[in-house]
């Protein structure tokens, strides 16, 4: 049996086309032994494409799949040695829990006596020794999924594969369930890919994240770089949310509503520009029921989070999205006059023509 | 970690489980049901049932049922179970077969509507057109036997086995097939991409997908498709009575001959037997097919 964990998982310039769509076009990504890889993209930009390429479930018009420095792009998927886990539904309805667990031991001739126990173990790691008799359909959809995850463990796979496991479970099971998949992850020490469309689940799990559009990779870095330092103005709209705020670039810096601020990309030409600025470097500065300028505005509503707030500010001309802890916040409600400041993080700059993108 | 769940109710044998034992009114709503089953199948039945016990003169007897070992209702007995298994699994094979292919085109294709459609029709195309369609065709005077005797096959070389009990098997494979697709796809339908997927990641090939995974999913819905198949030529009589009127090889037929005796006197006493007779075997039929139904759920 091979080793099970910390191989090396290397796509080189996968290509895949679907008719006239081309899902993955030249997407290159290598993940590092034992580490969790995010995919992250809007709809159809190819994350499931790319995983079920890595599995071998769908065959690659080009590029190369490397598992461990062995070259498996022509092997077929019961050969890959990867353990898949699927949105939803995936479990043999036929057989208990225990039974699906142990279905990949049977495939590869262990002993039956074997078989059960390395099932349950693998159920115990889910923490679900107890509905080992159970059928899927007596079983919630967590549970359904952690037993798709032990039984995806259980025959010691090379490489984790995960497609919106948590897609189809509802928002307090899905991040609890998230954390879990991470532990076992770790403790396990399995190379992983995991797909999904939900920024919050991608940053909240991965070592790093790979943001995807249109079959490319654009981004692949830790989170907290993905998300103050995003690569590309689409990697700045999709994680997070941004404030798209007119201004002009001159001298390497970007003048916005009368406030300079500094470049994430250093090369761009003078010019008006629309820069990318994320609402928690937007802060309410005072009350300012006398002053005029292009910073202030009525505060149009105030959406409560929890334990921050996010405030809509009327400038006139256009909105602005500040987000502070509620604390700060409950100080403005609609209606009070407001003199926003902006925080002078490096911003990117969006324009018209497309800019350079990283891959 | 465990998730917060209901609290654990495994049954032992890991069954699903039955719905709680509580007073309930939910039985209300099973009543238009059990009034028409009772009105339309029970009490003709049971009205069946009775009358075999009597003779002409409305005395008690157990002689209609003595009539029953007369040979030629042996050999209608025989011929009947025979032509009604043999049809139902070769077209619950085919027709399965069929279901197949259908399923693993596109979902809303032409092909599936088309199919499906055809076999709504289909299956309901019996009696007597269903006799003219085949004698017209392939019948010994047909267009399709004068085409192939001109070409050197003469497929009634060694009989006319169209008016014999092969050919009866035939034309009932023609609203088998057809059926079996109407009541197969849905099994089919029911069948995730997602298990296949998983099976070949597990390490799993083809045959073990068909071995350990779809075929004992799909093995109980095609018994039971099955059975409803030899449910469906057991009772069938306008067919067979269309494209063979000699010898009378099905009960359904001797039933209608008792009915109106051509040669002695009518015998509706014993009509009756027969038709409990048939009731018997369609449920001998049913009580083995969920026997092995429960076996087979256990081994495969
Ligand atoms: N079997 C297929 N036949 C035709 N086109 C396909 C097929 N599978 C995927 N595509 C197309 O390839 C592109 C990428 O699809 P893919 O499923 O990888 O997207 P995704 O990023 O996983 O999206 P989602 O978040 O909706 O799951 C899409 O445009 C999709 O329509
Ligand atoms: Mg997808």
């Amino acid at each position: 049996m091979t080793e099970r964990s910390g191989v090396e998982v290397r796509l080189e310039n996968l290509v895949r086309r679907y008719g006239t769509v081309t899902a993955l076009d030249g997407l290159s990504l290598t993940i590092a032994p034992g580490e969790l890889v995010a995919l992250l993209g809007p709809s159809g930009c190819g994350k499931t494409t790319a995983l079920r390429l890595l599995a071998g479930l769908e065959e690659a018009d080009g590029g190369r799949v490397v598992i461990a420095g062995k070259d498996v792009t022509g092997l077929p998927t019961s050969r890959r040695n990867v353990g898949m886990v699927f949105q939803a539904y995936s479990l043999f309805p036929h057989m208990v829990a225990w039974e699906n667990v142990a279905f990949g031991l049977q495939m590869r001739k262990v002993g039956a006596a074997e078989r059960k126990k390395r099932a349950l173990e693998a159920l115990e790691l889910v923490g679900l020794g107890r509905v080992a008799n159970r059928y899927a359909n007596q079983m919630s959809g967590g549970q359904q999924q952690r037993v798709a995850l032990a039984r995806a463990l259980a025959i010691r796979p090379q490489v984790l594969l995960l497609d919106e496991p948590l897609s189809a479970l509802d928002a307090k099971v899905r991040a609890r369930l998230r954390d879990e998949i991470r532990r076992i992850q770790l403790e396990v020490g399995i190379t992983t890919l995991f797909v999904t469309h939900d920024q919050e689940e991608a940053l909240a799990i991965a070592d790093r994240v790979g943001v995807m559009q249109s079959g490319r990779l654009e981004q692949l870095g830790p989170p907290t770089l993905v998300y103050t330092r995003p690569a590309t103005p689409f990697v700045a709209e999709f994680v997070g949310l941004t404030n798209r705020l007119a201004g002009t670039v001159k001298g390497g810096a970007v003048e916005v509503r009368g406030v300079r601020l500094p470049l994430v990309q250093p090369d761009i030409a003078d010019g008006p520009a629309t820069a990318l600025v994320r609402p928690e470097a937007v802060s309410l500065a005072s009350r300012a029921d006398a002053e005029e300028g292009p910073l202030v505005g009525a505060v149009l509503t105030v959406a409560f989070l929890g334990a921050v707030s996010r405030v809509t500010v009327d400038l006139g001309d256009t909105t602005v999205l500040a987000q502070m802890p509620t604390s700060a916040a409950s100080q403005y409600p609609a209606g009070t006059k407001v003199r926003l400041e902006l925080r002078s993080d490096p911003v990117l700059i969006q324009r018209e023509e497309p800019v350079a993108t990283a891959s | 970690m465990t998730a917060a769940g209901n609290p654990a109710v495994a049954t032992s044998a890991g069954r699903p489980l039955a719905g709680g034992r509580r007073l309930s009114l939910d039985w209300l709503g099973a009543v238009p049901f059990l009034a028409y089953v009772g009105l339309f199948l029970l009490l003709p039945s049971a009205i069946v049932g009775f009358g075999a016990f009597f003779n002409a003169d409305s005395t008690f007897t157990l002689e209609n049922f003595g009539h029953l070992s007369r040979s030629y209702v042996v050999r209608a007995t025989i011929d009947t179970t025979v032509i009604s298994a043999v049809t139902a699994l070769a077209g619950a094979a085919l027709g399965a077969l069929l279901a197949y292919a259908i399923v693993t085109g596109s979902p809303n294709g032409l092909l599936r509507r088309l199919v499906v459609s055809a076999s709504g029709v289909l299956a309901q195309f019996g009696g007597v057109t269903l006799a003219f369609a085949f004698i017209a065709s392939i019948g010994p005077a047909g267009f399709v036997y004068l085409f192939a005797q001109a070409h050197g096959l003469d497929y009634y070389a060694h009989g006319i086995w169209l008016f014999e009990r092969s050919g009866l098997g035939l034309v009932y494979l023609y609203f088998q097939i057809p059926l079996m697709v109407l009541v197969f796809l849905p099994a089919l339908d029911g069948i995730k991409p997602q298990w296949r997927e998983a099976t070949e990641s597990l390490g799993g090939n083809t045959w073990h997908y068909w071995r350990h995974i779809a075929g004992p999913i799909l093995f109980p819905s095609f018994l039971g498709a099955a059975l409803l198949l030899f449910a469906n030529a057991f009772s069938a009589y306008a067919t067979a009575q269309a494209l063979i009127n000699q010898g009378q090889p099905m009960l359904s037929q001797q039933i209608a001959g008792a009915l109106s005796s051509e040669v002695g006197a009518v015998e509706p006493g014993f009509a009756k037997a027969i038709a409990i007779e048939m009731i018997v075997i369609v449920t001998l039929v049913t009580v083995l097919y969920s026997l092995l139904q429960r076996r087979t759920s256990r081994w495969l």
